[in-house]
């Protein structure tokens, strides 16, 4: 199967005038993604995903490296790849607010060159599908942010492109609206040949229902690439365990100790929920000593299955937030 | 290039330009009235020194162009800057339309509400300060006309390119630009009256010569003061025109360029 994304080595610095330091965004990136894909990359802010995908949407140059998209060059052969492509980023103002909705939508349809007709009943189409179809002649400035991140699908997809950036593409969206739009999304791809979505996203959840494949990236490098069942695999061997306890002074201390291979805290200050993958399922009683030992309380204990966020924990060292 | 897809991009950017008009009523007043109330300030100031006539005619015809420089500065050239902050920009530059027809539809839209605007400036200024128009020539005239806007417009696509790499940092050109082009192109008097090398320097502003060549062709007297012929000027505006257009396209390509390298065509957080 060919790919529709294809990156060797693929290096991009920011800054390093002046004999500064730059900053590698994306450190000898090598990723394949089939035709036909839908491929996620998870990975925390500043990972470089956005970098990444502002290089394979052809708005930034790779620094030294290789990149084919729809296996044509990035470099030199834009014009092969634009019509192709299209972007929907989360959280974008994009678009005209005294246009309507349908108007802005037939607005970049007309930059792939749509025909005029079929560009108005497509969007017809999408806005029905998407269930904003009430929304089509209301000024894009009165709409709310979930219609609005609607529309900027919709605008990605109208152009039936052979290959989306997706990137953080339900970001601040409401239970409702997310599902919505995750739902076409898995339809879009699957529903017909050769079309390939590369999705950004901050979520778990939504990687694991979503993607066929996953990349988690952090500091520029790809730290792993697999299905998401296999990547869960990866840690399955090990034990997760969720304990929330009272406000607790030590958790630095309980992982370091032996046995601990990752841990992720979040805390609101009346208690701490610590989520820890351990090596061995006895080290759970070590850390409940070190707790109450401090003068803690255990509030809940659980032990849990592995998700991503495990996978991401021991690959990164930390978690996501 | 794909004429069809070049085409149907331009007039879907010029769409929310044309549309905008007919949804913002304010433009009435303004893009009327308050251009209005400047050239008057300039023809009463005139007047009252005692200066010939025709100038009041130079003033009108000033503040009617003025509308096309004043487009061409903040809704061409520094269009880019605001498209970059709102995140369209990034969409054109995925998009495979040429940036020449992005900015032909901006123009395009634009010149509906700048031409009102000119246009009103003109027949009001004309009525309510009795000025003496001595057309010989239309079909000369309506050429240097055309001619100056495509000079002119070229040059607002090659401003625009600066507004792709540097956004705000090239927002101090079009200041820069703004006001003292007033003076230096003799959009209120004739321009040979700042002396020749001055004239000659403005010129490379298309409506330097275009104003000049208008003003021998709108008027008559010895007051006008003419640069050069207006023969001579219209070639100059042609070629001004065509390599302010082929400028533009090789530029916007370029900056497109750099912008690539460096990081630049997005804001960090888009």
């Amino acid at each position: 199967m060919p790919f529709a994304i294809e990156s060797n080595q693929l290096v991009r610095t920011f800054g390093g005038a002046k004999g500064k330091k730059p900053l590698v965004a994306l450190d000898h990136v090598d990723l394949r993604v089939e035709e036909g894909e839908l491929f996620g990359l998870l990975g925390p802010n500043g990972a470089g995903k956005t970098t990444l995908i502002k290089i394979l949407a052809t708005l930034l140059l790779p620094t030294s490296g290789t990149v084919k998209v729809l296996g044509h060059d990035v470099e030199k052969e834009v014009q092969a790849i634009r019509p192709r492509i299209n972007m929907v980023s989360g959280g974008e103002t994009s678009g005209y607010g005294l246009l309507t909705v349908r108007e802005n939508l037939w607005m970049f349809s007309q930059f792939y060159g749509m025909p005029s007709e079929e560009a108005k009943r497509t969007i017809n189409e999408m806005l029905e599908l998407f269930g904003i179809a009430d929304k089509a002649d209301s000024k894009v400035r009165t709409i709310s942010t979930g219609q609005r991140q609607k529309m900027n699908v919709i605008r990605g997809f109208v152009t039936d492109p052979d290959l989306i950036f997706l990137d953080e593409p339900t970001l601040g969206l409401d239970v409702n609206a997310s599902m919505n739009i995750r739902s076409f999304i898995r339809k879009w791809v699957k529903g017909q040949e050769g079309k390939t979505v590369l999705l950004t996203t901050h979520y778990m959840q939504e990687a694991d229902h979503l993607c066929d494949r996953l990349a988690i990236i952090d500091q520029g490098k790809i730290l792993a690439c697999d299905t998401p069942l296999r990547l869960k695999r990866m840690v399955a061997k090990d034990s997760t365990f969720t304990i929330t306890t009272s406000p607790c002074a030590s958790i630095g201390e309980i992982c370091s100790l032996p046995g601990v291979k990752g841990f992720n805290a979040k805390g609101d200050g009346s208690k701490e929920e610590v989520r820890f993958i351990l090596e061995d399922e006895a080290v759970i009683s070590d850390i409940i000593s070190l707790i109450t030992n401090k003068n803690a309380k255990v509030i809940s204990l659980n032990k849990t299955e592995a998700t991503l966020e495990d996978v991401f924990i021991q690959l990164v060292g930390r978690g996501l937030d | 290039m794909d004429l069809q897809l070049n085409w149907r991009a331009m007039w879907g950017r010029a769409y929310p330009r044309i549309i905008g008009v007919q949804r913002e009523p304010s433009w009435i007043l303004f893009d009327i009235f308050l251009p209005l109330l400047g050239i008057a300030a300039f023809i009463f100031f005139y007047r009252a020194m005692g200066a010939p006539e025709i100038y009041t005619g130079f003033v009108v015809l000033g503040g009617a162009m003025t509308a096309f420089w004043i487009n061409v500065l903040w809704s061409m050239a520094a269009q880019f800057y605001w498209e970059k902050e709102t995140g369209n920009l990034q969409l054109y530059l995925i998009a495979p339309m040429s940036r020449m027809s992005v900015l032909a539809g901006m123009a395009i839209g634009g010149m509906f509400l700048t031409g009102v605007r000119a246009l009103s400036t003109f027949i009001l200024g004309f009525l309510l300060f009795d000025v003496e128009l001595e057309v010989t020539n239309p079909a000369a005239l309506l050429a240097v006309f055309v001619v100056t806007l495509i000079a002119l417009y070229g040059m607002g696509m090659l401003f625009s390119s600066l507004y792709l790499l540097y956004g705000r940092g090239a927002w101090h050109l079009s200041n820069i630009l703004q006001e003292p082009i007033y003076l230096v192109s003799g959009f209120y008097f004739p321009v040979k009256a700042m002396g020749f090398w001055v004239a000659l320097g403005a010129s490379i502003i298309p409506i330097t010569l275009g104003l000049d060549a208008m003003r021998q062709l709108m008027f008559d007297g010895e007051q006008i003061m003419p640069f050069l012929t207006w023969q001579v000027e219209l070639v100059i505006l042609m070629v001004l025109a065509v390599g302010f257009v082929l400028a533009a396209r090789y530029a916007l390509h370029y900056m497109e360029y750099l912008g690539k390298r460096e990081g630049r065509l997005t804001l960090r957080w888009q």
